[in-house]
């Protein structure tokens, strides 16, 4: 049953909800990656919400002018409106008065999400029957999704995409340095607004699939995914596209499969599901790699330590540095050097007092500047440097036993 | 209007909301001041997946078992942040908006899995809530006040409300100094000895618990609403924290008055016959009094600040 879920042969109107959904994952993700980049994630969460009551005055004004309640285009303009009007206000609010961005941000969405509630009781009493399927924008609802439907979100997510590419240079300028495209001469707030009008499109986009209390899932958590796997920006966007998009699909297509699986949550948890994979796993800023690159690290130092503790004849106490030395073969397990112990114990003794020289040496600032107690003193001298210096120490004298 | 239309049929919604405009605004005005507003936002989300949970352990509709459900959802999602914030090294924003979204979701989905038809449970409910519906049947009059068969059958939300009220009101008067310092220098209330990261934990915690009390009553829009508009448009007011958290209780009450009172008698001013959800009203004057604070509070700018093009 997934298996035809997942290969399309389900019917047509899952079919449609799928291709639909991956569309829309990938242009939320994509558009997500820069929103996060600008660490402005959350502004979309006040543009989703804001959507609210402008679908419903878009349906009372379809019914007024004697047109069918619900249809699609139409509610989406009305979206698009009064999203547009939300984050006309949290920009106002930001830039004209002292409240922070959050508290604009959290004002103006639960006072818009607010005001859609009172219009949505108003349908609710104009007519009876009308307001069937309203209630599915909270939450995204597929069941009955038209062909046409299909193509708005098809053709919007691909216009969507298009923007982005166009707008992607000045876009990533601006995430990473505003002040610096500024000087560049590039309207920094308009580039801004650009970018927010490509966040509210996609989730005007996405009201019909995932609704809008969750669309701003799709527009953080691919974009977030990516982040963990590579440094390049355009990588990240590239990425959380591929992760949103699959995260779209599967989500469908597993909520195509079963009764009592609505395809908006399972969605924003197929796409979370990447990201606590991506969370432990991936190379560089994943929690495994953090873990490993920690305890390479310990053992260095306690292997630096216990060795300069050696060279110096003091007892080792800390059982975790014996384990090591044992392990290495640099001692036994009653703190005893070995032969190779010695020689390696000798070494280190004779790098600190390298370093000791090194640091005191005005000549060897740039090099000094390295010192962490465990870096190879031959990672930052050349031979010759390294023999300069170890005239002025000295030849190796005879330890007293 | 007389005493005995009055007393039962408003009088309880109307005290109901303004407990709870008022617990959510007091926490509120510190979150938005350590620039926490949205941590409201994020726990109002995470409240569904609690009380969910709690429904699917105890198998019924109680409001203790669903109360610690909410709370222990909250303090979850608290540290499911704060890992994904220090270990993922990911800005808080972000962090918050993949935990309380995966959160929701995760709510959502257990609901429809669940069968909770014979039970008053959906996400509708969760979200706007019902205040309308707190009535207090019994009550004849004012006389009702006094008379202690009625005051028995009084909706259980409120006393529950007051008593977070109380509680969260207690929090912030013998925590007054420290809570004061550490949230507008945090680096020197560690100095004079206050444990800061303590502090702000304490502080979310009462967040949650006021946000889930409220929510038990009204719904999580006015939570929301009310841990930010009234302390914002409060802010807008006056520089000196006294004064501000005075004019956020002033405004939250206003905005639950004003709210209940046109949600509930304004459609029948217009003409129309039903009520519109008073919930969605009150954040919708909260927002109308933070509107006019920003065009026109005495502090409304930021002093000192060079003004921007």
């Amino acid at each position: 049953m997934l298996w035809q879920a997942l290969t399309l042969q389900l019917g047509y109107n899952a079919t449609l909800v799928a291709l639909g959904a991956a569309l829309l994952g990938v242009s939320s993700g994509v558009t997500g990656t820069f929103l996060f980049l600008r660490k402005r994630a959350l502004v979309s969460d006040a543009i989703s919400h804001a959507t609210l009551p402008g679908v419903a005055l878009a349906f009372m004004v379809m019914v007024a002018l004697g047109g069918e309640g619900r249809n699609l285009p139409g509610l989406l303009v009305g979206s698009a409106l009064s999203a547009w009007a939300g984050l006309l206000c949290v920009t106002w609010l930001t830039r004209h008065t002292r409240l922070a961005e959050d508290a604009a941000i959290g004002a103006v969405l639960s006072v818009f999400f607010g005001l859609g509630v009172v219009l949505l009781t108003v349908i609710q009493t104009m007519g009876t029957g009308k307001q069937a399927g309203l209630e599915g924008f909270l939450l995204g609802s597929t069941a009955g999704m038209l062909q046409t439907d299909a193509l708005i979100i098809a053709v919007g997510g691909a216009l969507a995409l298009a923007c982005i590419v166009l707008l992607r240079r000045p876009m990533t300028l601006v995430a990473f340095d505003p002040e610096y495209a500024q000087s560049r001469g590039l309207p920094v707030a308009r580039i801004d607004l650009a970018m927010m009008g490509l966040v509210m499109a996609v989730t005007v986009i996405g009201l019909k699939i995932v609704g809008l209390i969750l669309i701003v899932a799709l527009l953080i958590i691919p974009a977030v995914t990516g982040r963990f796997w590579t440094d390049r920006s355009d990588r990240v966007a590239l990425l959380a596209g591929l992760f949103g998009g699959l995260a779209g699909y599967l989500g469908a297509a597993i909520s195509a499969v079963a009764p009592n699986l609505p395809t908006g949550p399972i969605i924003v948890l197929a796409s979370f599901a990447f990201f606590v994979v991506s969370f432990i796993l991936a190379p560089g800023r994943g929690v495994l790699a953090e873990l490993f690159r920690y305890l390479r690290f310990q053992r260095r130092v306690h292997i630096r330590q216990g060795l300069l503790a050696l060279a110096q004849g003091q007892p080792i106490y800390e059982p975790l540095t014996l384990r090591l030395l044992k392990h290495a073969g640099l001692a036994r397990a009653d703190g005893v050097a070995t032969g190779k112990g010695r020689a390696h114990a000798a070494k280190a003794l004779r790098d600190e007092k390298r370093w000791e020289v090194l640091r005191a040496d005005h000549a060897h600032e740039a090099a000094a500047s390295h010192y962490d107690g465990l870096r190879d003193i031959e990672t930052v001298l050349t031979p010759d440097q390294i023999a300069e210096i170890d005239r002025r120490i000295g030849p190796p004298r005879q330890v007293v036993q | 209007m007389s005493g005995a239309d009055f007393v039962p049929l408003s009088l309880t919604p109307l005290l109901i909301g303004i407990f709870a405009a008022i617990a959510c605004a007091l926490p509120g005005n510190f979150l938005v001041l350590r620039r926490q507003a949205l941590i409201g936002d994020a726990i109002s989300h995470v409240v569904l997946p609690g009380i969910v949970v709690a429904f699917l352990l105890t198998g019924m509709i109680a409001a203790w078992p669903m109360m610690l459900g909410a709370a222990g959802a909250a303090l979850v999602a608290v540290a499911l942040i704060e890992a994904i914030r220090r270990l993922g090294r990911i800005e808080p924003g972000a962090a918050m908006g993949v935990i309380f979204t995966t959160m929701f979701a995760g709510g959502v989905l257990l609901l429809e899995q669940t069968d909770t038809s014979s039970v008053h449970l959906d996400v509708e409910h969760a979200l706007y809530g019902n205040l309308e519906s707190l009535i207090w049947l019994d009550a004849t009059g004012w006389s009702s006040l006094l008379d202690p068969q009625a005051l028995a059958y009084l909706p259980p939300e409120l006393p529950r409300m007051a008593v977070t009220l109380l509680v969260v009101s207690l929090f912030t008067w013998l925590l007054w100094r420290p809570l004061k310092l550490s949230t507008f220098d945090e680096g020197f209330a560690r100095t004079m000895g206050v444990r800061t990261g303590l502090l702000g934990l304490a502080l979310v915690v009462m967040a949650a618990l006021a946000a889930v009390a409220a929510f038990d009553a009204v719904g999580s829009i006015i939570v929301i609403a009310m841990f930010i508009c009234p302390p914002a448009a409060a802010r807008l007011m006056s520089n000196r924290l006294e004064a501000q958290i005075c004019w956020s209780i002033v405004f939250a009450t206003l905005s639950a008055v004003l709210g209940y009172v046109i949600a509930g008698y304004g459609p029948l001013w217009l003409g129309l016959e039903d009520a519109v959800s008073a919930a969605g009203m009150i954040a919708t004057v909260s927002g109308l009094i933070l509107g006019v604070t920003a065009v026109a509070g005495p502090c409304r700018t930021r002093s000192g600040a060079p003004s921007e093009g």
